[in-house]
């Protein structure tokens, strides 16, 4: 009884580790207050789901929608070029909002609130995933590639300069380097990681509707990457683990419904506040975001 | 000749931050700007790296119109700078800043995705070495006193490939043994052939050690020429004592 349950956590964990760690390459590594990865998330979930629906074999469907939300993630960068800071974590949440409108709103295509429903459970090399099991170990091959390329990623020189953009842009162009390509390759390579993890979600619980990808998932995102530390990718991984399992605690005591929604959002908030009053930097944070 | 500027004009708003501003820069000299508070200095080494765009004008550098370039793209011509506020990353540590001033390969993802942060220890510490900087390289940038960081900042700036060093008022804010120091690293530099142009408000160190001087005030060269002849300049003392 409890393993479907342990396994079904541990996937959605899975998931939120490629969200929360590509998310802190964008926002810890490169200094770029992006509200937006939430939209990435989105459009990747809603990418495979419907070319999948419309025959596209699931492993194209799954870089498909990488490389889908990378694009966006690029046209962002491109658009918000002006912007820093406050900014452009209002561009960015401004984002999420026109994709969320046009999950809502654009039927014809995503059919809006009905969401899509029966999307197929992955299938390659004439394998399927139908299992909670397999796609436990199907996620967790994902998010171990994922989070060690990100780490290659930031461990780089290429790294190093995302690091001196987000410390000083304007000191490092001094120094001969485009911060404009650096910052929209490190969002590309931020927004595909979310897309592909959209692409994990939408075929694990088989039906996405935009309810999915609204504003209290940016909050819950962003209180990941804080609470760990931005900036550190041990610390995305252990606030994951932290963040989605303390709530879980709830369900064992006797509330209800009604009760048990709002009470997981003053949990995200109380976790949130307290790391911001004790530990301004995060549980593994080196750094501070100005 | 290194520098040219023609006729350059900035306005911000009503105010001529700019007007008609020419200047040439020879090569392998020490070449200073001065002036009172307000009267463009800054602004024009902001426009000749581009970081501010010009109204109107022309900018050479080493006889290449640099008008329309992005400013790192001036940077990468060979014209390095330093700002009046030093400009340093704060999370990283000293080796790395050094390292990004020294590396031209590092901006390339595909190349750098499983490469190890590398570091040039000996040129690294030859740098530091020059400047006076005795700090151990894995020192953050956030760890070091106000003087040790301009230190850190001349040393960036000496690091990056360069023909001509702009440098904004190197002493600003700095100790009497610091400015010393910082003047015998500039000489030695200029013994090894770098052409200098610095801003400073500091007289002495200018007088001492400046070949040539233009003197700007409400945004025009109103004076030039070798230290002496600028100290009895009547403009000179006008703009800086008034009526």
């Amino acid at each position: 009884m409890i393993w479907p349950y342990l396994t079904h956590l541990l996937i959605l964990i899975g998931i939120y580790v490629i969200l929360t760690v590509s998310l802190n390459l964008a926002l810890g590594y490169t200094g770029l207050l992006n509200l937006g990865h939430v939209a990435f998330f989105g459009i990747g979930a809603y990418t495979s789901a419907l070319l999948t629906k419309a025959g596209v074999p699931f492993l194209l469907a799954f870089i498909i929608a990488g490389i889908f939300a990378s694009i966006f993630g690029y046209l962002l960068v491109l658009a918000t070029r002006k912007l820093k800071g406050d900014y452009l974590a209002l561009a960015t949440l401004g984002f999420s909002f026109v994709i969320y409108s046009l999950m809502l709103n654009w039927t014809g295509l995503t059919r809006g609130p009905l969401g899509i429903p029966g999307i197929e459970k992955p299938s390659f090399f004439g394998l399927t995933i139908s299992s909670t099991y397999s796609y436990l170990i199907f996620v967790a091959v994902i998010c171990i590639l994922s989070v060690f390329v990100i780490y290659r990623i930031v461990k780089s020189p290429f790294g190093r300069l995302l690091e001196a953009t987000r410390d000083d842009e304007m000191g490092l162009r001094v120094l001969g380097k485009n911060t404009f390509k650096l910052k929209y390759k490190a969002m590309m390579i931020s927004a595909f990681f979310a897309g592909i993890a959209g692409s994990l979600f939408a075929h694990y619980i088989t039906y996405i509707d935009p309810s999915y990808f609204t504003i209290p998932e940016i909050i819950l995102l962003l209180s990941i990457v804080i609470v760990g530390g931005i900036a550190s990718i041990k610390g995305s991984i252990v606030s994951t683990f932290v963040i989605l399992l303390i709530p879980e605690a709830l369900r064992f005591l006797a509330l209800s419904s009604s009760i048990l929604g709002p009470a997981r959002q003053v949990i995200y908030a109380m976790i949130l506040l307290g790391i911001l009053l004790l530990r301004p930097r995060g549980i593994f944070g080196r750094v501070d975001l100005e | 000749m290194t520098l040219k500027i023609k006729s350059i004009h900035k306005n911000f708003g009503g105010i001529k931050a700019l007007d008609k501003c020419s200047l040439e820069i020879k090569k392998g000299k020490i070449t200073a700007i001065i002036g009172p508070n307000g009267s463009g200095k800054t602004t024009l080494f902001n426009v000749i790296s581009n970081i501010i765009k010009k109204d109107k004008g022309k900018t050479y550098f080493d006889g290449k119109d640099i008008a329309r370039l992005e400013d790192f793209q001036i940077s990468r011509l060979g014209i390095s700078r330093t700002f009046q506020e030093v400009r340093l990353f704060r999370n990283l540590m000293i080796k790395d800043h050094l390292e990004i001033a020294l590396s031209d390969s590092d901006e390339k993802l595909m190349q750098n995705l499983f490469k190890k942060k590398k570091y040039d220890v000996k040129k690294i510490k030859g740098i530091l070495n020059l400047v006076g900087l005795n700090k151990s390289l894995d020192t953050f940038a956030t760890d070091l006193s106000y003087g040790q960081r301009k230190l850190l900042d001349l040393a960036v700036a000496i690091a990056k490939p360069h023909t001509l060093l702009l440098l904004d008022e190197p002493v600003a804010g700095v100790n009497p043994m610091l400015r010393k120091d910082i003047k015998k690293i500039l000489r030695e530099l200029n013994k090894r052939g770098e052409t200098i142009l610095l801003i400073e408000h500091d007289m002495n160190f200018v007088m001492d050690l400046a070949e040539q001087i233009f003197v700007m005030d409400y945004g025009r060269i109103i004076a030039e020429g070798k230290p002496k002849a600028i100290q009895n300049n009547p403009k000179v003392l006008e703009a800086y004592l008034g009526d």
